[in-house]
């Protein structure tokens, strides 16, 4: 528990990283350092498009599945970390 | 009006009484009839049925004498009737009262059948005649008797027929047939028939139906990908494994279910935020990576281009820096990669200084995340020396400066040793200085062995729950250990470093504090195969070479370097490099490269084929003041790793120069790869040994 709280908070403390936000199965945010509309809206759209990848590699082969997503925009990076339940989004700014 | 009616009523019985009086009559005639003709088919001729009638006797009857024959029985016959009634009264509208009636009709009527026939002589019978025409006088009886007849002989017919199916038919199979034609045509009866036809009225017909309310439906649709489908499957699959196993548990223990339950319990009551520690884990590499790209960048892809222009010297560029908050008041003891994951090295922590004692660490780093440790071990003492193992990378070894060693298991979430060494479990009375995983024994069980300052040389044996030592050998000053000398403590040398032959099993070396280095025998603990005056002070460290089988490297704090030829008691090569020198390793790329540190911050890359007097590279990697410990070469990667007194450690990344010989020769034979390697190395010293042999003579 304290080990992934310190995780997180190691995280959040990179140079860099705008935001750490922690989305349920159903793309409800459970956790977030961001402002509330911000985080509704990359949790509503970064839930689907993880949904959308994870089952593209999926019906590909069907015993594989995703497990890390990075997008890499003029502005910021990006990442997204699915996991059984849960989806982990980083924003970081890797130029800064 | 009911009042005037009843006679008339009254009167119309009495006239039906008397009209049936004579039918009545009639209709025991036509029975008498009847009768004779039924007998007289029976017997079959009509006309003597006087005869048949003695004849017939039925076989029931009883015989009677004479006497009994002639008994008389008189039997009165009253013309009254006893039924009738006695008190009618009738009423007489001349009186105008009731009048009960004297005379009452005695009368009793058993049967009534309707006849047909008429006496000629009757009203009805004139009528009738005149109604049809007939010849009033013309054979008035014979009509009669046909019209008699005919109904009649029909009615035998159907009795006749009865009879025969009972069996008698048999005996008159032609009156059968005759009967049978005139049965074909049915003739309807002339005398009594009317044909009456009414229709009733044909009722409407009526439609009717109702209808239920509908169910409420729904639609329901979903598309069904092809990894849904083996997502579905797999779960049956464990679901049904999972069957099995609460059977098998239900069958052995009721405990086990308990305590399987209670697990259960404990899992669904995880706080939520925990279930993303892995993915916390992958992302903070991913973030690290982005922060530190420019060095993942240099990892991968960087050559010092200024190496094509110098000819014998390389660079280290250094990497990334390893450092944990918590680990800076202690220096870096240990170092060891994991040979499995070869990102991931080990970090043991302690302090080499007698009165900076304290609690110790065990760090576990890996290249994808340099700012904070894979794993973090807390220790009560400080660790002096570590060992991953070779195949089962999960298994580390460590020894402590207090002289026990334990066994951490990185599967196991605890921030225990799985095993540690006790007092009464033959621990070292003095640090630990090294300790090396060996292969598995003949029965399979895990063991490492130990070197301690106080003289011993420990294999330690991992059975089930516990650590089992064996004493290898004793170090003493002679070299060899003389039996019964145990008191003088003196005598006894004290193993800083050791290393076991890579091809040799049981060959293994001992460098000791006072600066000499034993090779040894695991099977002979009483005495030293050989023993190198190698050095002036304690040996730090004493290595194999990975390729040549006959040579091994020393360093000293006497600032010296040495290569041996394990045949030959006087070095190879020697180095003195003006500072006291912390590690040395062989290179695992080369057999003729080799680096060591010293505590001025210097890192020294040698390659023997290069030069063999000079290093080819001599870099500081740190500040002056920081004391370098030890140094590692990744297994796999053209880095390595150096770990300093203050719990840093740092990576650097050789340049093409000092690790020039794989790309030399990658042109000609790459896969006679150690063999080229062993080859090169002996020329090398070959070259010395020749020139050693004239100095020696």
């Amino acid at each position: 528990m304290a080990e992934v709280e310190e995780t997180l908070k190691r995280i959040q403390a990179h140079k860099g990283v705008i935001g750490t936000i922690v989305v349920n199965a159903e793309g409800i945010p459970i956790r977030t350092t961001l402002d509330n509309s911000t985080t509704v809206q990359y949790a509503g759209l970064l839930h689907q498009l993880a949904m959308k990848a994870r089952s593209t590699v999926r019906d590909i082969d069907p015993q594989n599945d995703l497990t890390f997503l990075r997008i890499r925009s003029k502005k910021h990076e990006i990442m997204v970390a699915p996991d059984k339940d849960y989806l982990l989004i980083v924003i970081q700014n890797p130029s800064e | 009006m009911p009042i005037p009616q009843k006679p008339g009523t009254v009167r119309s019985k009495k006239g039906s009484i008397t009209q049936l009086k004579a039918p009545v009559v009639k209709g025991a005639k036509v029975s008498n009839k009847k009768k004779d003709e039924e007998d007289g088919t029976e017997t079959g001729d009509g006309d003597e049925w006087m005869q048949g009638k003695t004849l017939v006797k039925p076989p029931d009857q009883l015989d009677l004498t004479e006497a009994e024959l002639k008994e008389e029985f008189t039997r009165i016959l009253t013309a009254n009737n006893p039924h009738a009634p006695q008190n009618i009264v009738r009423y007489s509208f001349k009186e105008r009262s009731y009048k009960p009636i004297s005379s009452v009709d005695q009368l009793e009527v058993h049967f009534v059948l309707e006849g047909n026939l008429l006496h000629k002589d009757s009203d009805e019978a004139r009528r009738q005649r005149a109604r049809q025409g007939f010849a009033e006088d013309k054979t008035p009886e014979t009509s009669v008797a046909e019209n008699e007849d005919k109904p009649v002989t029909p009615a035998d017919g159907v009795e006749d027929a009865g009879d025969a199916d009972d069996g008698a038919g048999e005996e008159r199979p032609d009156s059968v047939d005759v009967l049978g034609g005139k049965k074909e045509r049915k003739i309807t009866n002339q005398f009594n028939f009317s044909e009456r036809a009414s229709q009733t009225l044909n009722n409407p017909q009526r439609e009717r139906a109702c209808q239920t309310e509908p169910p409420p439906r729904a639609t329901f649709s979903g598309t069904a990908n092809q990894w849904e489908i083996y997502d579905a499957y797999v779960k049956e699959l464990q679901k049904q494994e999972k069957n099995k196993e609460k059977q098998k548990v239900l069958s052995s223990k009721k405990e086990g279910d308990k305590a399987k339950k209670k697990t259960v319990l404990v899992e669904n009551q995880s706080d939520d935020v925990t279930k993303v520690a892995k993915v916390a884990k992958i992302i903070e590499r991913m973030v690290t990576q982005n922060t530190f790209d420019d060095i993942a960048q240099d990892f991968k892809y960087f050559e010092d281009a200024s190496d094509e222009f110098r000819e014998q010297e390389g660079t280290l560029l250094p990497l990334w820096k390893f450092q944990y908050d918590k680990a800076k008041h202690l220096s870096v003891t240990a170092l060891c990669w994991n040979q499995k994951y070869t990102d991931l090295f080990a970090v043991g922590l302690g302090s080499f200084e007698f009165t900076k004692q304290g609690r110790g660490m065990l760090l576990f780093y890996s290249l994808k995340n340099s700012t904070y440790p894979e794993y973090i071990f807390h220790t009560k003492f400080g660790v002096m020396c570590l060992d991953i193992h070779k195949q089962l990378s999960y298994l580390v070894a460590v020894g402590f400066y207090d002289g026990s060693v334990a066994v951490y298991n990185l599967k196991e979430d605890r921030t225990q040793p799985v095993y540690k060494s006790t007092a009464k479990s033959g621990k070292h009375t003095d640090p630990v200085w090294q300790v090396k995983w060996q292969n598995d024994d003949i029965d399979k069980n895990h063991n490492f062995f130990s070197v301690s300052s106080d003289g011993r040389v420990v294999s330690w044996t991992l059975v089930k729950n516990e650590l089992l030592f064996t004493d290898i050998i004793k170090l003493s000053m002679e070299g060899a250990v003389s039996e019964g000398h145990d008191d003088m403590i003196l005598d006894m040398a004290c193993g800083t470093a050791f290393d076991f032959h890579k091809q040799i099993d049981y060959l293994f070396l001992v460098g000791t504090e006072d600066g000499k280095i034993h090779k040894c025998s695991k099977s002979y603990s009483s005495q030293f195969l050989e023993s190198y005056a190698a050095h002036g002070l304690s040996v730090d460290a004493v290595k194999w070479n990975h390729f040549h089988p006959k040579v091994f490297i020393s360093c000293s704090s006497d600032w010296t370097v040495k290569i041996w030829d394990h045949t030959i008691t006087t070095p190879m090569f020697t180095f003195d490099l003006n500072t006291a020198v912390g590690d040395v390793a062989w290179s695992p790329h080369s057999s003729t490269v080799f680096a060591a540190v010293t505590i001025d911050g210097k890192v020294h890359v040698f390659d023997l084929s290069i030069n063999k007097y000079e290093a080819i590279c001599q870099q500081s990697v740190v500040s002056k003041k920081t004391k370098l410990t030890h140094i590692e070469f990744n297994p796999v990667y053209p880095i390595i790793i150096v770990g300093d007194d203050r719990g840093y450690v740092t990576s650097l990344k050789l340049s093409p120069n000092l690790r020039k010989k794989p790309k030399e020769k990658k042109g000609q034979e790459v896969p006679k790869g150690p063999e080229v390697e062993i080859e090169k190395l002996e020329k090398l010293l070959s070259l010395l040994r020749d020139t050693d042999s004239p100095v020696k003579k």
